[in-house]
This record gives structure tokens, C-alpha cells and sequence, in this order.
């Protein structure tokens, strides 16, 4: 955070009632600007997660609200060992976080080697066709996300479209079963993610110096292979902030594996549902948030810290 | 200049024996009708020029001239439209940059920003799969040369301008290329760092005898820099010479006015002889004597040229019959070491005289409104037919 040491302005008076009413009790105007969003995330943020936190320390019953603070023998107790200790001890919660780890990990990079090509394309085309490729790319973000989702099981389902084209065209006698399996989960998370990757990547490409190649090309250096010593290397921020992007709310992707995905798609976002409407664990079902959350604030702070770094550097 | 048949009328400079005197001379880099076109802007239009090896060419012009498409050109970034470019006979017709035996050192230095300064240097030479211990040996020569050891292990973030062009500098040199080309080097460089960075170029230029091809828009980097400048307007090469021929003799009112200052009188042809020549100038309000001919027709329209410094003011009445005016002096800017002078001829043109405060002010001093002779002598102007 030295960046922000670096040029903080000097303070402005205070002026009008309001600024010297401030400027008496304190407040800078500074703080005040920063109060509004800091409040709204710990109201709505911070808040919550406390709630979620202390459920998932709680006891299950059967009443309403489903879980109690209280032991069977009355005392307030903090209940590690019901939700914690299931997640640990139950075989379904450790797989099915690799799994969605997994299934993350696999569509960040298939978003990756999709998005590269498309971001530099968009940032080396003419001005007025990079601003209909760009419109193109933030085009589906018009329509609801669940609707687009619902979209693709008309297309891959045994009767979708998909399929009554290739039998149609005669390329195939029965219908490929596309449908509720892993297939489908990556088609769905990396069409809806894409846009993601796309985006930062194309910011990061836009901005990049083209006498850089030139020079490269100038020294003896091939086009591809100044592409992987220049390019690649200079966009690295924007390759980890779009893998960010894709890979944080993919881990905990709910409605992607639930529409199009089958039995064995087994993904965290499922199974917290499951636990908290199907079997009204909630104190289980807040645990495995909290597990979630955790999981994912360590990517979230090394990007930090890289940015902080990238900060640095620039100034 | 020399190769022309018909015996000319045209001012000469004497200069000693230099390739592009000789023709016989092989030219190192060949130019050839080169045209480019961006739709149906023409940013280079029908250039032809020859440049000897070990020059130092300045190609001299405004932004916007077709300096850069040139050398651009010349490096393998753009491709002509029509006409053809050699490289040490060579034709350059479809090949790619990193195939061509010229390195370039660009305007905005275009240092890789991930690579240390060491890197930097050595990136030519390891795409060329050079052996580990002559890269290293190499770059560690260059980098010396440039003085920037201390810095090898900096990024180029780090580093101030003038050691960033340094670093710029030393990346195009040190792949020995046949041919460097420098877009605008000196460019972003305050005035202190920019006199000593000429000069640094100059000796290396001795010392590795690389032919230099340098786009500038500074006339003065030209002048200092060049063994020989071409100066250009709108896509089109309109004087070839050495510096003092470019300042001295002008061939025409472009070069006259873009190379220093200058007085323009328009005027006509009364004499055009094999040793002088007499232009009536109504512009001037008189006649201007010259003593050299410039091969045109008597009464044709022809614009003579002064440059500042060679015309001298008095305050005492002078009879002559040319080169030879009045006027009143209307300005005066007091530089130190010369002034410069405003006055208002009698036809009611003002021109620019520059004279040397040879002596400390004293009643002699020309002041402000004063009525001035203007004179000058007959080998100092230059008559320009365009």
C-alpha cells in the first residue's frame, strides 16, 4: 500500500455549515466519501457473515428457525464438532470441493485459451470494429443469466437443437446424450464466464505499446515468437485478473451444475443447497459458506497483493 | 552534384572528395522511385536517394512529411506502393524486419518493460543464437560504451531518459547492423544532454563505421549531426546536400525558409550573365546585384534570398546602385552575444538583420527608429526560381 503514501493531497478546508459542522466533530470529508460504501459492506457484507458464521456454530432441531445456540442441556455452547466435523469427516464434502476446484480450475483455463485469441483480436482491430466486437462480448449480459442457461438445455437436450439438426443432416442415427453431464457444466460455465476473461485481458492488450513488436521484429525476433517473449509477459496482469474473475464465483457455481449438469457433477455450490432446503441442516450448511469463503479469500488476497505489486511498479 | 553535363550557372560549394561527389562511387542504400501510399493520402511520393556507406543522412522535415513512412520503409515495417529499396544490393522487396541487416532505435525507445536493461540489450543477439559468452561479453562492451554498467540490473522504469535512449542506443548497436536508423533520437531529451548524446553519436558513428540514417524535425540536430541531410516536404525529398550547402545555397524557397531564417524579395530578371546576374525587386524597393548566374530566362519571376547575418545596417547614407536600401529600424532584440533587428524597408516590407555586438553600447548603437542603410554583398544572396 506504499502507492497510496506516495501522493496523498494535502487536506482541503472545510467551508459552508455543513464542512465546519464536520471539520468540529472530526471528520474529513475523505472519510465521509469512504463511510458510505464501508457502511453498505458491513451492513450487508460483514453483518451476515457473522449471522452465517454463528449458524454454523449452532445445533440442529426441529423448529423454526432450524438450529438453536443452545445445548440439549440448556448452555450456550459454540458447536464446532456437529457442522466443522462433518465436513471434515464426510468424504462428499472434501470431493465435492476438489471437484468444484477442479471443474474451476479446468474452465479458467478453457476461458483462457478462448478469451486470449479473442481479447487481442479486439484490441488490434480498426476503432470501429473493435467497438461492435466489444458490444458483442457485452451483448448477452442483456439477458438474464438464468435465462441463458435455460437457453442451452433447449440446445443440447437428446430432442435440442443441437441434436435434431446432426440427425436432420444425417451425421449421426441417435441422439448424442449432451445433457446432464460434465460436458455440459464446462460448455455452461466457460460460455458464461468468457466475457470475464475477455474484458480485462482486452483492456491490458488494448493498452500495449505495438512499437514494443515492432522493435522485437526489428532485433531478429519471428512474430510468434515475440508474441510469447513481449505479449504474454506484459499481460500478465490481465491474464490473472480475467483467471480471477472466471475462477472465484465459478468454484461456486450453483445454477450451471444444477441445470445442465448430471448426479455426478457433484460441485460445493449443490451440495450447501441441498444441505440447507433438502435436509435442513442449516448449521452444516453454513459451514460449508464459511469453508467456501475461506477457500477462495486466499486467491482473492494473492491477486491483492499482486495488484499491490503491479501498483508499485508503475509508480 | 558534380555529374551534371550542361555547364552550370548553379553556386558551388568547393568540397573535398566525398562518395556522393564521386560517380563512380557504389551507393551503400538505394532508393529507387520509392512511393507510399495509406489509401489516398501519398505520404511518399516518388523518392529517389543514395547514401554511401559510413554517412550520417538526415532526413530533415516537418511532421507530417513522409519522414518516418521512409524509414519505416527502410526498416521493413511498411512496404512501398512502387519502387524499389536496396540495402547493399540487396533488393528489400518482401523481406521481413528480422530477416533485414538494419536495426532501428524508435522515437519512444520501445524498451521491453519486463527485461532489465541487460536483457534489453542482449535480446538481439540471443534471437540470433549467439553463444552465451560472446552475448555476454558483447553487451557488457556495449554497456560500458554507453555507461550504463551500473544499471544492467535495472528496468527501464528505473532509469531517466537520457539512460533509457542510452539503453535504446546501445540495443540497435550492438547487433552491428549494416544499417542503423534512429527516429527522432534525440528527441525527448533536454538541450544539455541532447549537445553531449550528438556528439557521443558522432564518435561511435567514427569508431564502428555504421551508416546512419537519422529522421529529425530539428534543424539544428541535422546540421550538427549530418555528413549530409535531406530535407523534405509532403512526401517528397526537395534538397539533397552536405549541411553548409542546404544553409548556404537553397535551391528553393521551401528549403530557404525551413533551414534557419531568411528574407524572401520577390523580384524579375533585368541581367542573367555567366558571372552575375540583376534582379529588380519592387518588393525590396531597389536591385539586387548577385554575383553568380541561376540559368533562366530574362524577365522570368525569380525570389531572392538573404539570410539575416549576412546583411549589415549603418546609419551613415551609402550610394550604390544595388544591394543597397533604406529603411527604419522597428525592433530590436538584445540576445547577449548578437541582435536582432526589425526594420521597415522603405517599400514597406520588414526584414530581419542579425549583427554581432561587437562593441559595448555607445553612441554609434542603432536605436529604436532610427533611419538605417541596408547593404549587403554581392556573393551573399541567393536567387531561388521556386
Amino acid at each position: 500500500m506504499a502507492a497510496t503514501d506516495i501522493a496523498r493531497p494535502s487536506r482541503l478546508p472545510a467551508s459552508g455549515w455543513i464542512g465546519i459542522l464536520l471539520h468540529r466533530l472530526g471528520i474529513s470529508g475523505r472519510s465521509l466519501v469512504i463511510a458510505i460504501p464501508f457502511l453498505w459492506l458491513l451492513l450487508y457484507f460483514f453483518l451476515p457473515f457473522l449471522i452465517v458464521l454463528k449458524v454454523s456454530l449452532a445445533f440442529i432441531t426441529i423448529a423454526q428457525p432450524p438450529y438453536t445456540h443452545f445445548d440439549s442441556a440448556g448452555n450456550f455452547v459454540l458447536n464446532i464438532g456437529d457442522s466443522y466435523g462433518r465436513l471434515v469427516s464426510d468424504a462428499l464434502y472434501i470431493k465435492a470441493y476438489l471437484n468444484s476446484l477442479m471443474v474451476a480450475a479446468i474452465s479458467t483455463v478453457l476461458c483462457l485459451l478462448i478469451g486470449y485469441p479473442f481479447a487481442y483480436g479486439i484490441a488490434r482491430s480498426g476503432p470501429s470494429m473493435r467497438n461492435i466486437l466489444l458490444m458483442l462480448v457485452i451483448l448477452p449480459f442483456w439477458t438474464s443469466f438464468l435465462i441463458r442457461v435455460y437457453a442451452w438445455i433447449g440446445l443440447l437436450k437428446n430432442n435440442g437443437l443441437i441434436n435434431d439438426f446432426l440427425l436432420w443432416t444425417g451425421i449421426i442415427d441417435s441422439p448424442i446424450g449432451m445433457m446432464n453431464t460434465n460436458f455440459a457444466v464446462y460448455l455452461g460455465i466457460v460460455y458464461s464466464y468468457l466475457p470475464f476473461m475477455i474484458l480485462p485481458l482486452y483492456a491490458n492488450l488494448e493498452k500495449m505499446d505495438v512499437s514494443l513488436l515492432e522493435a522485437a521484429t526489428d532485433l531478429g525476433c519471428k512474430p510468434l515468437k515475440a508474441f510469447f517473449l513481449i505479449t504474454v509477459p506484459l499481460s500478465v496482469p490481465g491474464i490473472v485478473a480475467g483467471s480471477m474473475l472466471v475462477f472465484i464465483p465459478a468454484v461456486g457455481e450453483y445454477v450451471i451444475p444444477e441445470l445442465l449438469g448430471g448426479p455426478s457433477s457433484l460441485m460445493i455450490g449443490r451440495v450447501l443447497w441441498g444441505e440447507f432446503f433438502s435436509n435442513r441442516d442449516w448449521p452444516t450448511a453454513s459451514a460449508v459458506a464459511i469453508a467456501v469463503l475461506l477457500a477462495l479469500v486466499v486467491p482473492l488476497m494473492l491477486y491483492q497483493k499482486y495488484q499491490d505489486k503491479e501498483l508499485e511498479k508503475e509508480a | 552534384m558534380v555529374a551534371v553535363e550542361k555547364p552550370t550557372k548553379q553556386p558551388q560549394n568547393k568540397h573535398i572528395s566525398a562518395p556522393w561527389t564521386d560517380p563512380k562511387a557504389e551507393p551503400y542504400i538505394r532508393i529507387e522511385n520509392v512511393t507510399k501510399k495509406f489509401g489516398e493520402f501519398v505520404a511518399v511520393n516518388n523518392v529517389s536517394l543514395n547514401v554511401y556507406r559510413g554517412e550520417l543522412f538526415s532526413l530533415l522535415g516537418g511532421s507530417g512529411c513522409g519522414k518516418t513512412t521512409l524509414l519505416r520503409m527502410l526498416a521493413g515495417f511498411e512496404s512501398p506502393t512502387a519502387g524499389k529499396i536496396f540495402i547493399d544490393g540487396v533488393d528489400m522487396a518482401g523481406i521481413p524486419p528480422y530477416d533485414r541487416p538494419t536495426n532501428m532505435m524508435f522515437q519512444s525507445y520501445a524498451l521491453f518493460p519486463h527485461m532489465t536493461v541487460e536483457q534489453n540489450v542482449s535480446f538481439g543477439l540471443k534471437q540470433d543464437k549467439y553463444p552465451e559468452p560472446e552475448i555476454r561479453q558483447r553487451v557488457a562492451h556495449m554497456l560500458e560504451m554507453v555507461q550504463l554498467t551500473p544499471f544492467s540490473k535495472r528496468k527501464p522504469h528505473q532509469l531517466s531518459g537520457g539512460q533509457r535512449q542510452r539503453v535504446a542506443l546501445a540495443r540497435s548497436l550492438v547487433k552491428q547492423p549494416k544499417l542503423l536508423l534512429l527516429d527522432e533520437p534525440l528527441g525527448a531529451l533536454d538541450k544539455k544532454l541532447r549537445e553531449a548524446t550528438q556528439f557521443e553519436l558522432m564518435n561511435i558513428q567514427d569508431r564502428l563505421g555504421i551508416t546512419f540514417i537519422v529522421v529529425t524535425h530539428d534543424q539544428e540536430e541535422a546540421m550538427t549531426l549530418s555528413t549530409r541531410i535531406g530535407v523534405m516536404n509532403a512526401g517528397q525529398i526537395v534538397q539533397t546536400g552536405t549541411p553548409q550547402e542546404i544553409y548556404e545555397y537553397p535551391q528553393n524557397k521551401f528549403v530557404a525558409d525551413f533551414i534557419g531564417s531568411v528574407n524572401l524579395f520577390e523580384g524579375h530578371i533585368v541581367e542573367d550573365e555567366q558571372d552575375h546576374v540583376l534582379i529588380r525587386s519592387d518588393e525590396a524597393g531597389g536591385d539586387i546585384y548577385i554575383d553568380h548566374g541561376i540559368s533562366s530566362a530574362p524577365g522570368a519571376r525569380v525570389w531572392v534570398a538573404i539570410r539575416p547575418e549576412k546583411i549589415q545596417l549603418t546609419k551613415q547614407a551609402v550610394n550604390e546602385r544595388h544591394n543597397c536600401l533604406s529603411g527604419i529600424v522597428k525592433g530590436i532584440a538584445y540576445m547577449g552575444n548578437l541582435s536582432i533587428y526589425l526594420v521597415q524597408l522603405d517599400s514597406g516590407k520588414q526584414i530581419k538583420v542579425t549583427m554581432q555586438n561587437q562593441v559595448r553600447a555607445s553612441e554609434f548603437m542603432i536605436d529604436w527608429d532610427d533611419r538605417v542603410t541596408v547593404t549587403w554583398h554581392a556573393n551573399s544572396p541567393v536567387a531561388l526560381l521556386s
